[in-house]
């Protein structure tokens, strides 16, 4: 019987798998990489929805979309324009934006004293927290019927849901960053001899400034979302109105019109809060994907 | 109690530690531990890891009560703790004049910087500084308010050895500069020779063996007498047999 001899062992075993760095610039690259480089997405995070409009556009001209179920992209902005230059969108919006205005100024300047008082006393807290607790179990738009009751169908409800939206969650997130700095650096302040306002100045409010941000981020949600719930309450101007109107119509286009409004404030409120992170937490490095 | 209650200060001057009680839950970490430290002195606490030393410093600085005891320490005083604890979210600088008030503090802090060979880093952020350069920082904080009493919780242990010599010798500069009371936590018996009026070792919660070092600079680095400080430390660590 004759056998095969296996092929030296010592040259078949794989060497043990190892790294090598280098500058970024000398990295080997692949064609792929550095075409995309080349082609640098100048999209960033709006690749994906460009790419949906893309698509959507592509669709409703091949009119595999209905206007009445979904009309273009273009079809959208032009009526835009249209009602634009036909004087109806800006006096809506602009009803719109002052309720949600209102609506934000109130939630944030109770949910931001509430906050501060039940971060730093423990009286506050005693105070605060059980409601802000319970209140942050009840959804937004169930206490819309409640808020109808009670405050009729007029501005004061739409106002208030929208500040109840608003100041929830910045009181919970606010108590929550306050008490959440880090003790040891409060300890140390005391001992450098820095008096209490040094200590909230220097120590607290920076150090409870990333959950505040994070507070803000919600409450400007929360009150875009209590401002549409608001608006279908008795609308007879805003664009909730417009919404309602052109629902009762069929008018498709106009109900995009109002629901990608609403998105861009959406999108607005988000940016303002990146910004304020950007300027206001410029000490902490964050995580940068690659 | 009566002399727990007792709130007027027996001594003047430097720190004074009677018959103090610490426990943390039923566990006795400080036992009775008497302590005295003059003016101008320096101290070296050395101890096994987790013998009390930091608990101890707690109390010195105010920042614990004790459960039982007495003690005495100046109001003005600066604490070095065990890790930098400087604040993320303010510069070099600021971080330095956290604890002062008067209109130069920024020329004090940039003063007191210069001094730990930090000189023109006042505007880098926490984050960008080496360990060392870290707990520098915290140095310059500690000295800026010109304290009668310092206390230093490991302040060197996380630096490189030539660092550290660095800051032996700022550490001598500073002492002649500045008139201070000092006590200083170590593991480091080289350290505590280098730099010690006094070298207090700790066990069962209690201030055990005391060395009084009275070596010329050239003696603490290399003598009879510094070999024979050094073994008996080592003995009163119970690290006698490895040398
Ligand atoms: N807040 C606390 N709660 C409960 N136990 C504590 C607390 N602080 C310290 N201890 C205990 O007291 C003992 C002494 O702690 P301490 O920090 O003073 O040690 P140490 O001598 O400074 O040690 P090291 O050299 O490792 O820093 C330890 O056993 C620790 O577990
Ligand atoms: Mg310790």
């Amino acid at each position: 019987m004759t056998v095969l001899a296996p092929p030296a062992e010592a040259a078949s075993r794989p060497s043990p798998p190892r790294d090598v760095f280098l500058p970024g610039d000398s990295r080997r690259q692949s064609p792929f990489a550095s075409l995309r480089r080349r082609l640098r997405w100048p999209l960033g995070v709006y690749t994906t929805p460009v790419l949906i409009l893309i698509v959507w556009e592509i669709l409703a001209q091949a009119g595999v979309l209905k206007p009445t179920y979904a009309p273009a992209p273009t079809d959208i902005v032009s009526t835009t324009v249209e009602l634009w230059r036909d004087g109806v969108l800006g006096p809506d919006l602009a009803i719109s934006l002052q309720r949600a205005a209102i609506g934000l100024g109130i939630g944030l300047a109770v949910g931001i004293v509430t906050g501060v008082l039940g971060g730093f006393l423990r009286t506050g807290e005693y105070v605060f927290n059980g409601v802000a607790q319970i209140l942050n179990t009840v959804p937004l738009l169930a206490v819309l019927p409640l808020f109808v009751v009670w405050f009729g169908i007029d501005e004061l409800t739409k106002v208030l849901l929208i500040a109840f939206g608003a100041g929830v969650p910045m009181y919970l997130n606010l108590f929550a960053a306050i008490r959440g700095v880090d003790q040891r650096l409060i300890e140390m302040a005391r001992t450098t001899g820095a008096g209490s306002w040094r200590v909230v100045t220097r120590v607290l409010v920076p150090g409870a400034l990333p959950g505040f941000l994070v507070g803000l981020r919600f409450s400007l949600a929360y009150s875009i979302l209590g401002l549409v719930a608001a608006e279908t309450v008795n609308a007879d101007e805003g664009l909730g109105f417009l919404i309602t109107q052109a629902q009762t119509y069929l008018q498709t286009n106009k109900v995009f019109v109002g629901l990608v409004i609403y998105s861009i404030l959406g999108l607005l409120a988000d940016q303002v809060v990146r910004t304020l992170e950007r300027v206001l937490l410029r000490w902490r490095p964050s995580y940068e994907a690659v | 109690m009566t002399v727990a209650t007792d709130a007027t200060p027996r001594t003047q001057t430097g720190v004074l530690v009677a018959q103090v009680i610490r426990r943390f839950g039923d566990r006795t970490v400080l036992d009775h531990l008497d302590l005295t430290i003059d003016d101008d002195e320096l101290v070296v606490l050395l101890g096994p890891s987790g013998c009390g030393k930091s608990t101890l410093l707690r109390l010195l600085a105010g920042l614990d009560k004790p459960d039982g005891g007495r003690l005495e320490v100046p109001a003005n005083r600066a604490i070095v703790f065990q890790g930098d604890r400087l604040l993320p979210w303010q510069r070099v600088l600021r971080n330095v004049t956290l604890g002062l008030h008067r209109p130069d503090a920024d020329e004090r802090a940039r003063k007191a910087l210069a001094e730990v060979n930090l000189a023109g880093r006042e505007r880098a952020w926490p984050k960008q500084l080496s360990g060392g350069e870290a707990q520098r920082v915290a140095l310059a904080r500690a000295l800026v308010s010109e304290p009668e009493l310092v206390l230093l919780d490991e302040p060197f242990a996380a630096l490189d050895a030539i660092t550290r010599l660095r800051m032996h010798d700022l550490v001598h500069e500073l002492r002649r500069k500045h008139h201070a009371s000092m006590l200083l936590v170590t593991h480091d018996v080289d350290e505590a020779i280098a730099l010690a009026d006094r070298i207090v070792v700790m066990s069962d919660g209690r201030i055990g063996n005391t060395h009084t070092v009275q070596l010329s600079p050239a003696d603490r680095e290399a003598s009879v007498a510094r070999e024979q400080l050094r073994a008996a430390l080592l003995a009163d660590l119970g690290l006698a047999s490895q040398h």
